[in-house]
This record gives C-alpha cells, structure tokens and sequence, in this order.
C-alpha cells in the first residue's frame, strides 16, 4: 500500500509551480478582462515537456501518465495560468494510443503544433448515444457524423460549442460517430483543413480560450484510436478540470486564512470565530476529498481503467463542488471589498462559475458517476 | 501509486486468509450482538481463538502478549476479517486504545496482571471518559477521587457513553484529583474493576430502541492503592495518549466502517425506475463522491500510518464526511424504498437511528472543525473562559452564569 505521490511526482509538482511562479498570471487574468492579450504559456509548457506527457517516449514525449498531468493542471488552476493544455492533453492521449503518424505525433510532444480535443461525450446507462455540447439550452447535441471513404479518409460534419483551446490550435482531435454504424471514431484536422470552421468565444473567465467548431463536408484523417480511448479522453478532461478546481481552491483557502488571521472585528481576529472557522474547514474537508479522488482517478488510469470513469466523475463532482464553495467563500472572508474588481478573488469566482459549464458541466459528471455505480451494483 | 501489498503484506494475508478459512466454523455470526448473555460469550470465545491465533494486538509489543508488527499489518487483519464476513474482536476498545494505554503508561504490575487477559477476551474493558457535563471538553469531567489515609482512592461521579460496561470486568477512568487546580492539571487515570461495590451500571437506549451504550454510577466506589495509571494528577496526559490510538484505531479501520457508496448503489439499483430517475441520480452521484473520497482519503491516510506518522487531527474530518456521506444516503435509500425502509428489521432503519448519535461521537462535528480550524489551518483561538482558573472557581462561575 503506497498512496502517495512518487518523488518524481513531488519534483514535477514543485517544478510546474515554479514555472507558473515566473508569470504574473493572476495579473493577466484581471488584465485579460478589460482586453488585454494573455501570455502565452505555450513556451513555457513545451520548455517543461508537458506537451508530450501522454506521448509516448519514441515519439519524443515523456511517456507519463494521467497523475502527472493532473499535478501540472493543479498548478495551473492554482494561478489561473491559461495554459492551453486541458485542450491539447486529451487530443494527444487520442492519437497516442491511435498511434498517429510519428511526424505528427513528434510534433505535438515537443509543442511544435498544438492539439485541441473537440470532445464528444460517451454514452450512458440511460442514453448510449454520443453527444456534444450544444451552443446553449439543457439538450446535448449530436456528435458530429462522420463517413469514411474508400480513400482511407474522413468526411465529417456537425457542430461542437464551446471548446477549450479550440482557437488557434494547429492540430482539432474531434471525436463523432460513423454513419450507420455509430460507432464513436476520432479525425484529426491539420492547418488549414477545408471545411472546418472555429469561431472564437469567450465568457465570464477571460482566461479560458473557447471556440465553437463547425464542420461542414470537412476532410480529415481518422485516427486509429479505440472506442476505449475515446472514452478515456473524455473522463481525462473531467479528471483535469477537477486538477484545475484543486489548485484555485488551495490558492483560495490560502488566501481566505491569511486574511481572517489578520482581519480583525469586535477585537478579535475573524478566524477566530466559529462561523468563519467552519467554513474554512469545509473549503479544506472539500479541497483533501478532491486531492484523494484525483490520486484515485490518477491511479485508475493505468491501473484500473474499468473504474476511471467513476474516478475522473467522481473527482470533477467534488472538484466541482469544492470550487464554487472555496471561490464564494474568499469573497465572504474578505467582504465587501472580496467582490469588487479591486481584489482577485472575482478571478477565482469567475473561474468556478464558467469550469461548471464546461464538458458536460458538473453536473454531468455527478449524473455519470451515479449512472456507473449504478449500473455495477445492478 | 500502488495499492497492492507488498510481498511482505502479500504473504502475511496469505496466512491470515488461510487461519480464518480454517477457523470460520468458530466464528459467531456477525449481526445480532446484543446484551444476552450467549452472544457476548460467543464473541469472547472468538476473541480468544482470535488471540491463540496470534491476530489480536499485532501491534504490541512481543512481551505483552502482540505480535510487535506494524499498524499496516492490522489493517490487513481487518480487511481478511471483513472480507470472511465474520467478526472482530469483541473488545476492540481495550486492545485497539485501552491496552497500548496501559503498555505506555501503566506499572510493570499493572501490564503483567491486566494485559493477556484483555487480549484473549477473557477479561472485557470499558471507556469511562465522557460524563454528561464533559464529552467535546473532555478535561471538565466531576467524577472526583478522593486519597484515603491509607493510599486507596474514594471514587464518586457518573460516566456515559461507556461501550461493553455491562460485560466488562475493568474501566479506564478519568477522574479529577485536584478541584483547586487548573482543569487539565487536576486530572488522574485510574483502573476501576466495574464490579467494586458502588458501581451501578443502566443501559442507554438509543433511537433505534437498542441499548448500545451505558450509563455508568459511581458511589463512593474504593479503588486499591495503586490503581491510578501514570502519576497522580498526569491524568490528561494518559487520556491524551489513549485519543491518539483512537485516531490510529478509526483510520486503521477507515475502510471498514461501513459506509461504503457501493453498498448503497445495490439498495438503489434494485428499483430500475429509481435508477434511472435524475433526482435520484443527482443525490446519489454526490454522496457517492463523498463516500469515495472517504474510502481513498483512508488510503492516504494508511500509507501516513506505514510510514510511522501518526494522524493529526485533519483525520477527524473523514469523521465528518462519513457521517454526512452516510446520513444522507439513508435519506435516500429511504426515499426510495418508501416506509418499509423504517421497519426495524431493516438494516437502512438502523442506519438511520444510528447516524444521529454517531455525529457526536469522539467529539462533535463542530468541535472538530475548531481543532481542525485551529491546528491544521492555524487560525486563531476561540476565545476561552477557562484558562488559568482553577476548575473548582471555574465551576462556581459557570453556575453563576446560569443563575443570571
């Protein structure tokens, strides 16, 4: 029994954060806000080999698995870094194990060309269809069909809304079905590729790259991936959404107990009464369950793929959860002045309040780790 | 990451699967443990086959009868016992925090006379900490022992809460000493045989309508010269030390407590229409993360453990998230099952009864938030009234207060 990170783990933790640590990005989210262009943290991802973490080491990557790239994205969420990797990790998982064309794949590892996953979600015990994010309203959309011709090629159409990292990349994974026979199958969409459209969007958390994809008559190369896979991507980007919750609420917990020690009404120091003190309990109870759920998503990974479903479900619901709770908490720590544009905690609020709608929002995955456990007492 | 044993755990189940294959026929059945008399001597009797068999007090040490092995090791005794379906010991209390007490405080008269009868079962023993006025606060308990001329103690108060009392031969009692000096320095842990004259034992009954615990009077009870454990008026110290193996005791066991997501997805799953049904979903998917991140906090929590860390106080919060996780499971389970969840054969009825009290058990939920709140995330104090006053001023205070 040994459920703790390796020291290799520790270092890549303390190696992501001092890496952050050299970028104000705190400050670039405020600015981002009122306009201003964001860093780019793509230099500093592929100078720390994230690009390739899930690339296999032939290729140039790092051959790591889903643990580390969650302690990366806890760093990131941690500073609010708007490093594209929620995007570009899952899409380089896809085509990892489709074993894509080794140039390509090489690419990707060293951050030459910078993937997005435009994701589909897998089918449940209630609906077994593929569906996407639809641009608004409670109804998912169907996940783009695709018809694979005699060429070896993919014709693909359909739409996927708000999709991270989607602007700009170099390189869309997009997961949709085959005509017929529905069978979830991934393509890849180089530079350039006709008939693929992405419009780029953002909301409420400046940080946060989004596009809308629209694929029309587009032509791609289908990758050799599992459905499996594709699967595991999905559950991979929850898992690094619950890993980007993880970090802002460390960094919100922080925060709040520094000011309530220092805050002082009717004589005493806020964090002395009860009332701020449980409150800041539950921010660190929610913040300890989180981390334990994504060591258990990290280590389903690879060692129990049967249960990384309900892990990565599990982690993003209480990662989820945890956040919103942590976020609206800095701001009553500090009062009033917690909920102007003067003070950062706005940035963490913003954060929460667009992370829960993404990928299905939390409360999917609230839905889906029900629907699995479920389904494995049945 | 690995959750595997290591070959070294690996073996060591190995041996303890195969004893308890072999030793099944012994074992009473797991439920149904009540106040008759066949049942405690059913589980004494198991206890002690437990022992011969060298699976009870694996870790202590060699010379008092244990194996000297590591918490890790009895971890894995727990997990083959509920994995065979049959019973722990029936005085998990004395072996798992009363005895190690003992072997770290008590005389060397004290260890040869109390503690291979403990291990074997054959001498049973209780807790006498909590009273009604001091449970959260532990160190403002009245029970008062009184010196004699002659080195005995004169002991009179009340105890409650108290575990197994109806069948133990001993107590653990914490007992003030010193009225005049500051609560947590007029304190001694003493030694009680719980069938001394003056020791008057009542069944607590709980919401269920089973008696599960006591309440236990004492009345001028004389207890031998030599009885206290440590040094007179050392007794917080002593107490302090049997919290901290009840902290190693429930996070050895923090997988086994119970409260487990998937025992309750079985109750839910059985009703397809509730399976599938969002409102149901939606509250199970939360509890279950609760409970999962309970089961897998538990692991971090054993692997602290095998490194020789002791549990600080942060571990209380899976107390937190087990009850809660739990409660609102019954909740649910009830919801679907309708009133016949209520009915008390049922295991959910009892679940539901149960939870209310465990809440406050081994300290309330919001006093742990405050020592959490205070030791872990390091923010400042309650204010306190009691501090650098002696309890018996203290107490005339209090009752001031209460006449105003």
């Amino acid at each position: 029994m040994n459920f703790d990170l390796s020291d290799e783990q520790v270092l890549l933790r303390e190696a992501a954060r001092d890496a952050f640590g050299r970028v104000k990005t705190v400050e670039a989210a405020r600015e981002a806000l009122e306009g201003a262009a964001l860093p780019d943290l793509w230099p500093t991802a592929t100078q720390a080999g994230w690009a390739g973490l899930l690339i296999g080491e032939d290729h140039g990557g790092a051959g790591l698995s889903a643990i580390d790239a969650i302690l990366v994205a806890a760093e990131a969420g941690r500073v609010l870094a708007s490093v594209p990797l929620l995007g570009h990790l899952p899409a380089t998982g896809i085509v990892n194990a489709g074993g894509f064309d080794a140039e390509v794949l090489g690419k990707l590892a060293s951050g030459e060309q910078r993937a997005a996953y435009v994701a589909a979600r897998p089918g449940d015990d209630v609906d077994p269809a593929w569906t996407v994010e639809p641009r608004s309203g409670k109804r998912r959309a169907p996940a783009p069909r695709i018809v694979i011709g005699g060429d070896g090629l993919a014709t693909v159409n359909g739409e996927v809304a708000w999709v991270p990292d989607a602007p700009d990349a170099d390189l869309l994974v997009v997961v949709g079905v085959e005509d017929g026979s529905g069978t979830p199958v991934a393509v890849a969409f180089g530079p350039g590729a006709k008939g693929v459209r992405v419009e780029a969007d953002s909301a409420y958390d400046a940080t946060r790259s989004l596009g809308h994809v629209t694929l029309s008559d587009a032509c791609g190369r289908p990758v050799a991936a599992s459905e499996d896979d594709l699967r595991r991507a999905w559950f991979l980007a929850h898992a690094l959404i619950a890993a980007e919750s993880l970090g802002a609420v460390e960094e919100c917990l922080e925060r709040s107990v520094a000011y309530a020690k220092e805050r002082f009404t009717f004589g005493r120091a806020i964090g002395s009464y009860q009332a701020v003190k449980h409150a800041l309990t539950e921010v660190l109870r929610r913040q300890e369950n989180t981390r334990s759920l994504l060591y258990y998503a990290g280590w389903a990974y690879k060692d129990k793929p049967d249960e990384f479903a309900t892990a990565a479900s599990a982690a993003r619901a209480a990662g989820g959860a945890a956040l919103d709770f942590a976020a609206r908490e800095l701001i009553s720590v500090h009062g009033g002045i917690g909920a102007t544009w003067e003070h950062d905690a706005p940035l963490f609020f913003r954060r929460s309040q667009l992370s829960r709608r993404l990928l299905g929002g939390t409360g999917d995955a609230v839905d889906r780790l029900a629907g699995e456990m479920l389904k494995s007492a049945a | 990451m690995d959750l595997n044993d290591t070959p070294e755990q690996a073996a060591y189940r190995e041996q303890v699967r195969a004893w308890l294959d072999q030793n099944v026929s012994h074992a009473p059945a797991t439920r149904g443990r009540g106040d008759e008399e066949g049942a405690v001597e059913a589980h004494r009797a198991w206890q002690r086959k437990l022992a011969e068999g060298g699976y009870v007090g694996v870790t202590w040490p060699a010379e008092h009868g244990g194996q000297g092995k590591g918490p890790l090791h009895q971890v894995v005794i727990n997990q083959e016992i509920a994995r065979a379906g049959v019973p722990g010991i029936l005085d998990a209390i004395g072996v798992g925090m009363l005895g190690p007490t003992i072997i770290a405080h008590g005389s060397d008269e004290q260890k040869q006379r109390y503690l291979a009868p403990m291990l074997h079962g054959d001498e049973v023993w209780c807790q006498l900490f909590s009273e009604p006025a001091a449970g959260s606060d532990l160190a403002g308990i009245q029970s008062r022992a009184k010196r004699q001329d002659d080195g005995s103690w004169r002991l009179s108060g009340q105890k409650v809460w108290t575990t197994n009392a109806h069948f133990a031969a001993y107590g653990l009692l914490l007992a003030r000493t010193d009225p005049d000096a500051h609560k947590h320095k007029g304190l001694t842990m003493f030694i009680v045989p719980m069938d001394a004259e003056g020791v008057t034992i009542r069944p607590l009954r709980q919401i269920s309508g089973e008696p599960e615990f006591n309440e236990v009077f004492f009345d001028d009870v004389r207890l031998d010269p030599g009885s206290e454990v440590g040094a007179v008026n050392g007794g917080w110290g002593v107490a302090l030390t049997t919290l901290m193996f009840e902290r190693l005791t429930i996070g050895a066991g923090s997988e086994g407590m119970g409260y487990r997501a998937d025992r309750f997805a079985k109750a839910i799953a059985d009703d397809p229409v509730a399976a599938k049904d969002p409102e149901v979903r939606a509250r199970f998917g939360e509890l279950a993360a609760e409970l999962l991140a309970l089961r897998f906090t538990g692991y971090r929590l054993l692997t602290a453990i095998s490194r020789g860390q002791i549990p600080g106080p942060e571990a209380g919060m899976g107390k937190i998230t087990a009850v809660n996780g739990a409660i609102a499971a019954g909740e649910l389970i009830a919801d679907v099952l309708g009133p016949d969840a209520l009915k008390p054969e049922t295991e959910w009825s009892y679940l539901i009864s149960f939870l209310p009290g465990l809440k406050s058990a081994g300290g309330t939920e919001e006093i742990l938030r405050n020592t959490v709140g205070e030791r872990v995330l390091g923010l400042p104090p309650e204010p306190r009234l009691d501090k650098g006053i002696p309890f018996s001023e203290l107490r005339a205070k209090e009752r001031q207060e209460v006449r105003a």
